[in-house]
């Protein structure tokens, strides 16, 4: 769609986009090109020679056993991370749909978290978690479950994708109940009267036609465990223990802030940057669909 | 509602309240140990009810910060925070709503390549390209700065989008009529573009409040003097051990005072709130 009506003027609209071009020239495109540069290059300990090395940073990084590593815990992170919390907010809009009393309460003591930093809910649930003083522990305790994350890895990955589930079920939630409500109801109604029970209905008419919001919160879902986690990560387990908490972008900050590897670092920027190259081309092709619906 | 099934809205309604208690329980045990000393919290297991430290805490880290971890005062990190919250909102929705102005309102040669270079920054999250970002803010002379926080991250294209998407609804005639009454680009802009575009600043703003207000990667990795720490860098540094070695009882107050501008913002301003979100992701 294009404007009809339009102004006429040789600098102005120069002018008016200048400032955000500026800022994405200097701090986007110029990085993003360093990072690809960076990621051919081989820096010795002290940065004063630098030797151009071809693909042999990335030839190296797929033969790291910890790089291999941390791609497994990425997809299992963001596996669990995206299911359970479709799962949650799926019921809790299903439920908010229903009812009739309350139902506006419901969603605003449901929407808060969405406003928690992710480091903060990192540090709230670590907190509950905490393998001495910590409420759940005790609870945990008294069930004869012995619960230390920070020597247990699995229970280290249970306590960053409940962080993480617990700040996203907002944001999902609001979009299932965006959906759900955009149903027709007399499609549910005709089913109703054909003698259909609720539970078939949702299985057969709703959840069906919800699939396009599924989707789309699949591909925002996944996109959240990669990248806007990293904040809980790094306030509960840094990678931990034994880096089974370490998704790929703590592992690009570990190796290049902490371990001042700027080749490796640079080499993995550049994955992950094909792999969000990847997930915006799905998500687009999606949402070109969804406009000609 | 379809049919009359008692139980099961009372289903839904247990479901619902179960949810709701889920949501808010760390919240509460977090509140609660913020009323707390520190001897109470380490007694396993700590009290379920405020204690009456209220006060003591809270002013302790707005006026002093903790002992252990950093020492600036909370109410330093708060100001950090809002300015640079308000900083990124008001810089994102001025330099994206011109932008999208004149990819919308003119014709000019290279509008389509400067569309695309907006386009693409979609897929360059900071999280990628942490260190070549760091050594260009670093050579600008920008560390441990608000132009540092702040000016990095006010590029979107979200932000674009969302004006287009607007503008182009933008009925025609308003722009025939004004170029009828002689009005140039920049008068049309402010006499009706601007006015029109109230909710949709709005909305964008309370989105873009709580992105500034929780970045976290970004100025962990700029700020090193604690005068610039913002509210959620300053938690991460008060936490020095995992676990009986912190203050938790300042650590607890200093992430409710963290969470609750944005909170209050999300819960105050819930209309907004959803329109921005529902139309940042279109």
């Amino acid at each position: 769609m294009e404007k009809r009506v339009v102004f006429q003027s040789t600098w102005l609209p120069y002018a008016l986009l200048a400032p955000q071009i500026a800022v994405t020239v200097v701090f986007f495109f110029w990085p993003a090109f360093q990072a690809v540069w960076f990621s051919f290059q081989l820096q010795d300990a002290f940065g004063l020679k630098t030797e151009f090395v071809g693909l042999q940073n990335f030839a190296e990084l797929f033969r790291d056993s910890h790089y291999l590593e941390s791609f497994k815990v990425t997809g299992l992170f963001s596996i669990l991370v995206a299911g359970s919390g479709l799962a949650i907010s799926l019921l809790l809009a299903t439920m908010a749909d229903r009812v009739l009393r309350g139902a506006l309460a419901y969603k605003t003591l449901l929407i808060w978290p969405y406003a928690v930093a992710p480091a903060i809910a990192g540090v709230l649930w670590a907190f509950l978690f905490a393998p001495s003083i910590g409420i759940i522990t005790y609870v945990l305790k008294g069930m004869g479950i012995d619960w230390n994350w920070i020597i247990n890895g699995d229970q280290a990955m249970l306590l960053v994708v409940i962080a993480s589930v617990w700040k996203q079920i907002s944001y999902n939630f609001l979009f299932f109940l965006a959906g759900l409500q955009s149903i027709p109801k007399s499609l549910i109604e005709a089913a109703a009267i054909d003698g259909a029970s609720p539970f078939r209905r949702f299985w057969t008419i709703v959840f069906p036609l919800l699939s396009p919001t599924t989707f789309f919160l699949l591909v925002v879902n996944i996109v959240y465990a990669f990248f806007d986690t990293f904040g809980v990560i790094d306030a509960t387990t840094q990678g931990g223990p034994a880096q089974a908490t370490q998704i790929l972008v703590y592992k690009v900050y570990h190796d290049g802030v902490k371990s001042a590897d700027i080749g490796g670092s640079s080499a993995q920027s550049v994955v992950l940057m094909l792999i969000v190259i990847a997930l915006t081309v799905v998500q687009f092709r999606f949402v070109e669909r969804k406009v000609n619906y | 509602m379809v049919e009359n099934r008692p139980w099961l809205t009372f289903f839904s309604h247990a479901i619902l309240i179960l949810g709701v208690v889920a949501v808010a329980f760390p919240l509460y045990v977090t509140f609660v140990a913020s009323t707390l000393t520190l001897e109470q919290i380490l007694a396993v297991p700590m009290p379920l009810l405020p204690g009456d430290q209220f006060i003591t805490n809270y002013s302790q880290v707005l006026m002093a910060g903790s002992k252990t971890g950093s020492a600036a005062p909370v109410s330093t990190m708060m100001m950090n925070s809002l300015i640079m919250a308000l900083m990124i909102s008001v810089g994102k929705i001025a330099i994206s709503i011109i932008a999208s102005f004149a990819i919308v309102y003119f014709r000019f040669p290279l509008r389509n390549f400067f569309f695309w270079m907006i386009f693409v920054t979609l897929m360059l999250p900071v999280e990628v390209r942490i260190i070549p970002t760091f050594k260009v803010v670093a050579d600008l002379g920008m560390l441990n700065s608000y132009a540092g926080l702040t000016v990095p991250l006010i590029a979107s294209a979200t932000a674009t989008f969302l004006f287009r998407q607007f503008f182009l609804t933008i009925p025609e005639e308003l722009a025939e009529a004004a170029r009828i009454d002689g009005a140039g680009p920049l008068r049309f802009f402010v006499d009706v573009v601007l006015p029109l575009s109230k909710t949709s600043i709005a909305a964008l703003f309370v989105i873009q409040f709580i992105y500034g207000w929780n970045q976290y990667l970004w100025p962990l990795l700029i700020t090193s003097d604690e005068s610039m720490y913002t509210t959620v860098i300053g938690i991460k540094r008060m936490i020095v051990g995992s676990d009986a070695a912190n203050e938790w009882h300042l650590v607890m107050a200093t992430a409710i005072l963290a969470l609750l501008p944005p909170a209050l913002v999300v819960v105050l301003m819930q209309k907004w709130f959803v329109k921005g979100l529902v139309e940042t992701e279109k």
